[in-house]
């Protein structure tokens, strides 16, 4: 089986703020707008290498997306960030009508997303997200796993023309994707090969889903793992492919079980071939406050709670 | 100098289209429609720089946002009768598969529609970005913007005037269509907005005033207001209309904000808006 190796902890949001600066360099229409969070969201490079290009939008998160949707007239490719749940939940409707619904080619950059945002608690903690976007026609909804993945999905985002949700955490988390790994949009990637079951994983749970494979590994399973970076689209193929070969799955996300991967998942395979599904995910309700890692063990997010999943819907097939 | 005459005909026009477009379906706003015409005739007929080659990014001309998107009907007889579209397309209105939806959106590529309105509120903000991208591309055209009064009512556009203000985007002329008529009735009992000017000018705008319904006193608003950009404040025009003005029975209420006129009331309305331009 193949292994994976963390090269040292970063977190996901650095990863959007180198990203966001070669993006800049790249393209010289690309504007980043951020709601009294710069620090927050590691936009500072950007900012300092381009302050004409950089908007401060100040705590008004709604004029933000408004004002990010006009600039595309024009041509500009706007980035906004601030934390996930002022990304989402509190702007939906301008999402919904000024970017969404008018085709705006924005990339909306969710930062400190789910429960690893830690010690704010819930009111900070959306877990919500992943389902309010991906309800949306024509949004694409991207979620990495690491720092170098972060970054290169947030080159590949700048590129692609649409709107983007591109959602990412706060804490430093291992490094275990490739460096300079072009990132492309809608393509999963397969990490570990295997027969027995199906781990999808997104986000800050693909490191956790590795983990749990070796152990399943110990115990004479073999799992394969794939790493869903992009639920909107969905790889259909790939998901449909290794089912067939593994015939039950887990999905692993740090997100509400409702609106999340695992729906986006099932929802496939109850057309493509009904199979037998575990999900880790938050089952309805709000997170609290705590360490990342205490708040990932009390709600099950961790890989003891994929190996559990794992051994539970292989009975199942 | 403008063509008062010739720009209060096609106005009138622009009314014969409104009532006609919300009658055929039984649906749509013609008070706000009505008491913005003549605002809508100036700005696309005298006003404004563009073309009717509509292209998205409008580099080089002036552009409009519709901030209260359910006076749709208005800029819809606007845009046919100033060469967007065929003047015929406004039979679609409000119909299924039509490109003139009940509020405007670039959904079905209407040309002339740069953003979908409807839900209030979002206009500005929109505007500025586009306001913005014209600075960053060195373009010196203007943005025109349109809010209903009762719009004001919705919090975003208090942040999108504080925004303009601090970043001195000072090529936008936003007007409001200060008609002090909303759903539930006047403005003023449903929720006051007190002193509106000096509102505006407290979030650091340059405030202006005209006379909505009087196409001489809106042109040389808007002409006005032009003179006032590029000095690095934001331009409001209070422009105080009359809800359903041109048809004396859609007037002093608020009761045709969003009701069509049956049959004989439509034929009452036709008769008091002369046809200059044709019927579609």
């Amino acid at each position: 089986m193949k292994k994976y190796t963390s090269t040292g902890n970063k977190d996901t949001r650095s990863g959007f703020g180198d990203g966001l600066l070669e993006a800049g360099k790249k393209n010289e229409n690309v504007v980043a707008l951020c709601a009294d969070l710069t620090g927050s969201l590691k936009m500072d490079a950007f900012k300092n290498e381009f302050p004409d290009r950089f908007i401060q939008a100040g705590i008004a998160e709604a004029n933000m997306i408004g004002l990010a949707a006009g600039l595309t007239i024009g041509g500009k490719i706007p980035f906004t960030g601030t934390f996930a749940n002022f990304s989402t939940g509190r702007v939906y409707d301008q999402i919904r009508q000024s970017v969404a619904y008018s085709d705006k080619n924005v990339k909306i950059a969710a930062s400190h997303a789910g429960l690893t945002l830690g010690e704010d608690g819930a009111t900070h903690q959306i877990l919500e997200d992943i389902g309010l976007m991906k309800m949306l026609p024509g949004m694409t909804v991207i979620n990495p796993c690491d720092y170098n993945q972060t970054k290169a999905a947030t080159i590949a985002v700048a590129e692609h023309h649409g709107p983007v949700y591109l959602r990412f955490g706060r804490p430093k988390v291992p490094v275990f994707m490739p460096e300079n790994e072009k990132f492309e949009i809608g393509k999963a990637i397969t990490l570990i090969e295997g027969s027995d079951v199906s781990i999808f994983a997104t986000g800050h749970l693909v490191w956790e889903a590795l983990k749990a494979a070796e152990e399943l590994e110990a115990k004479g399973i073999s799992a394969e793992v794939i790493n869903i970076h992009t639920i909107k689209p969905l790889d259909d193929k790939a998901v449909i492919a290794s089912v067939a070969k593994t015939k039950c799955v887990v999905t692993a996300e740090e997100h509400m079980r409702h609106g999340g991967l695992g729906d986006t998942i099932a929802q496939l395979l109850s057309r493509e071939n009904p199979t037998p599904m575990e999900y880790v995910a938050v089952n309805d309700s709000f997170g609290e406050s705590g360490t990342p890692e205490e708040l990932m063990t009390k709600y099950g997010l961790d890989a003891a709670n994929i190996v559990q999943s794992a051994e539970k819907v292989i009975k199942r097939k | 100098m403008a063509d008062i005459a010739k720009l209060e005909s096609i106005a009138s026009q622009v009314r014969r289209d409104i009532v006609r477009m919300v009658h055929a379906v039984n649906s749509g706003h013609p008070g706000g429609s009505l008491g913005c015409a003549d605002y809508f005739t100036a700005l696309y007929n005298e006003v404004m720089n563009y073309s009717t080659n509509f292209n998205m990014d409008g580099k080089g001309e002036d552009l409009f946002f519709l901030s209260n998107g359910h006076i749709s009907p208005v800029w819809y007889s606007t845009l046919a009768r100033a060469g967007f579209f065929e003047v015929r397309e406004l039979s679609t209105f409000r119909k299924l598969n039509t490109r003139l939806q009940g509020h405007p959106t670039t959904h079905e590529g209407l040309p002339g529609v740069r953003v979908a309105s409807g839900s209030l509120g979002q206009g500005l903000s929109v505007a500025l970005g586009a306001a913005i991208s014209k600075k960053y591309n060195n373009d010196s055209g203007i943005v025109y913007t349109l809010h209903g009064d009762g719009e004001l009512q919705e919090g975003q556009i208090w942040e999108a005037a504080m925004f303009a203000t601090h970043n001195k985007i000072d090529n936008i002329i936003s007007t409001i269509d200060f008609n002090n008529r909303q759903i539930d009735g006047d403005v003023s009992d449903v929720m006051d907005l007190g002193n509106l000017r000096a509102k505006w000018e407290s979030f650091g705008w340059t405030v202006t005033e005209m006379n909505g319904n009087d196409m001489k006193s809106v042109i040389n608003g808007l002409t006005h207001a032009k003179s006032l950009t590029g000095k690095g404040k934001p331009v409001m025009i209070i422009m105080k209309t009359e809800m359903g003005a041109g048809v004396d029975f859609m007037m002093g209420s608020h009761k045709w904000h969003g009701v069509a006129p049956n049959d004989e009331q439509l034929v009452d309305a036709l008769s008091q808006l002369p046809e200059t331009l044709g019927d579609y």
